[in-house]
């Protein structure tokens, strides 16, 4: 080979040597041996979860999903509560972070401000996803649950024979662990709904205003529909996030192991029950908790795979 | 169809543009005033958590409270996170040094040796594992590490904050890596480069302050994190003298704290906070500034 090619003076152009190939080709096997680890790591969370939950998934079997106490005395373990309590806060947290978020998407991707202006508030926005979890429930401990006090009281009194309001508020619970949930969801629902808006060809919109819609007329009927699929992708994503979201949830949500109706009552989620029990568990008792946390895994899982295959579809749009 | 079915139509059209430009569209300006309010209501809660943070956070920042040990439960306003200062840098500093040369390899083979399906289906994993709840890292590490090794160490913290790095890295590696032009690489391979001289000598070094920013962001976010702390590396009053026992952290001793009725120790979880919070924001800031000037 290398004597059939020669540079332009006539000298042949020498092989690469040995220790060259030899070092390519050792360099891409690590490479690619390292990428595969990195999906091996995601497989490897779940089975080994999965392991150390065996103990509880034999002796509780499905029963452990629909039972409700967590009696480490009895050795008496079901999740029901703190699965009731982690969809319900997440949903709750959606309910109110979806509109708000949308709005924000289309205020600073349209051109209501200056686009300097739009940069900073959309910079602000990103910055609530910056902000430590642990920093968020301090806070509301010290800030936003006080606040709600009033709130909470007049829920209660005036609404009170509607079950979600059915008890009186005592401060940590429900209530509060969901607001504290939609602002840290907030950001990502805004930004994939905003990057899907943004990325949308701009021929619909002079479509649809050639047609005489009014700005909103084509913000409803046009590009809301156009971005739909990015905006449920990110929706699905805050879910995940949601989900399992631990410490500022943990801080405010009371951990009560009993399954309430009433929003303003203390209540539970499987990531905080992990939070505040693991490090003092005995044996069974964390072989419970690491079914709870398989089934956080699982739920996740189903969640994120969802929205990934969403918000890829909609690259690709892109 | 028909000239007069055109005519009737654009007969209707007109009528439908003239009633909507008749006088000012209250439906829009109404709509427009929404999306301004839940602009408004998404930023009240970012200017509410840093206005308190600061203030409640700032008053009690002495030499104090870097330099010296937690305090016990009864004594106002003395000692400091020293130890959970130390603890979170050293845990940090592991979780870096395991997972960036992990993470690093990883999005070169994604994006450099790869093709076909594989690197989708990686990217694909990728981004799901980033989705897993830092809480589960934490479970994990626990399983593997905790139980083994039969203590709580700062070892075990670093690798969870690690795990929970690791898709951040791929990803932002990754992304970085492709936006170097591909003539860059052909040049390379033109000039008689190996790929691995092409790799290491030429696209990673053109793609390295992009790259830097990523790494830089992905470990100010592990600084903060709590939930995978929890039980690998738990907490400790004392100073740390061995890797392999239970480390303090920042975000630990807020939780730890905050959660007491003592009021010496609330508030130097707002000091802690304070810190973590300026970490997190600072480097945010700094890497927005950086990116804004782009290599290609």
């Amino acid at each position: 080979m290398a004597s059939s090619t020669s540079s332009p003076k006539g000298k042949p152009i020498e092989a690469r040597s040995q220790r060259s190939q030899w070092s390519d080709r050792s360099f891409t096997w690590l490479t690619r041996i390292l990428a595969f680890g990195v999906a091996a790591v995601l497989v490897f969370i779940g089975v080994q979860v999965a392991i150390d939950a065996m103990p509880a998934i034999r002796r509780y079997g499905l029963e452990f999903l629909v039972t409700s106490s967590w009696n480490p005395v009895d050795d008496a373990y079901g999740a029901l509560p703190m699965i009731y309590g982690t969809l319900v806060s997440s949903l709750i947290a959606l309910v109110l972070a979806v509109p708000i978020g949308v709005g924000t998407a289309l205020f600073l991707s349209e051109d209501f401000l200056p686009r300097p202006v739009r940069t900073v508030l959309s910079f602000m926005v990103e910055m609530l996803a910056a902000i430590p979890s642990v920093v968020y429930g301090i806070w509301g401990i010290f800030v936003l649950i006080p606040f709600l006090d009033p709130i909470g009281g007049w829920l209660h009194q005036n609404l009170g024979w509607i079950p979600l309001f059915g008890t009186t508020y005592r401060g940590p619970g429900m209530l509060p662990a969901a607001l504290v949930l939609t602002v840290m969801i907030l950001p990502i629902i805004t930004a994939i709904a905003r990057d899907s808006l943004i990325s949308l060809p701009p021929a619909l919109r002079q479509a649809a205003l050639g047609m005489g819609a009014t700005r909103w007329t084509a913000i409803f009927r046009v590009l809301i529909p156009a971005a739909f699929s990015g905006i449920v992708g990110g929706t699905m994503l805050a879910l995940g996030r949601a989900m399992g979201e631990t410490m500022a949830v943990t801080m405010l949500i009371g951990n009560s192991n009993d399954l309430n109706v009433s929003i303003l009552a203390p209540a539970n989620t499987v990531a905080s029950l992990l939070a505040n029990q693991f490090a003092e568990a005995g044996d069974l008792q964390i072989a419970a908790l690491m079914y709870a946390g398989l089934v956080l895994f699982g739920l996740t899982l189903v969640v994120n795979i969802l929205a990934e295959m969403i918000v890829q579809r909609v690259n690709v749009y892109k | 169809m028909t000239a007069t079915d055109y005519r009737s139509r654009a007969d209707r059209a007109r009528r439908a543009i003239a009633e909507q430009t008749s006088g000012p569209s209250y439906f829009d300006l109404f709509w427009t005033g929404v999306a301004g309010f839940f602009t408004l209501l998404a930023l009240i809660p970012l200017v509410l958590v840093l206005v308190y943070v600061v203030i409640r956070g700032f008053s009690r920042l002495n030499w104090a409270a870097f330099t010296q040990l937690p305090p016990p439960p009864l004594a106002p306003d003395q000692g400091g996170f020293a130890n959970a200062l130390i603890g979170t840098l050293i845990m940090v500093g592991i979780g870096a040094l395991v997972s960036v040369p992990f993470g690093v390899l990883a999005a070169i083979y994604l994006s450099e040796f790869s093709q076909g399906q594989v690197p989708r289906w990686i990217r694909f994993a990728t981004n799901v594992l980033s989705g897993v709840p830092s809480i589960l890292m934490g479970v994990f590490i626990y399983g593997l590490f905790v139980i083994t090794t039969g203590t709580y160490s700062a070892v075990a913290g670093g690798f969870a904050l690690g795990v929970l790095m690791l898709p951040i890295i791929v990803r932002t590696t990754d992304e970085s890596l492709q936006i170097v032009p591909k003539q860059v690489r052909w040049a390379a391979i033109g000039m008689g480069a190996s790929k691995f001289q092409t790799v290491l000598r030429v696209v990673l070094p053109a793609a390295l302050p992009a790259i830097a920013t990523g790494l830089t962001l992905a470990v100010a976010r592990a600084a903060g994190e709590t939930a995978p702390l929890l039980f690998t590396a738990l907490f400790s009053q004392y100073w740390l003298d061995s890797l392999f026992q239970p480390t303090a952290s920042l975000s630990v001793l807020v939780y730890n704290f905050a959660t007491v009725p003592y009021e010496g120790q609330q508030r130097l979880a707002w000091a802690a906070a304070l810190i973590l919070v300026g970490i997190v924001l600072l480097t945010s800031i700094l890497a927005r500034w950086a990116t804004r000037k782009q290599i290609y």
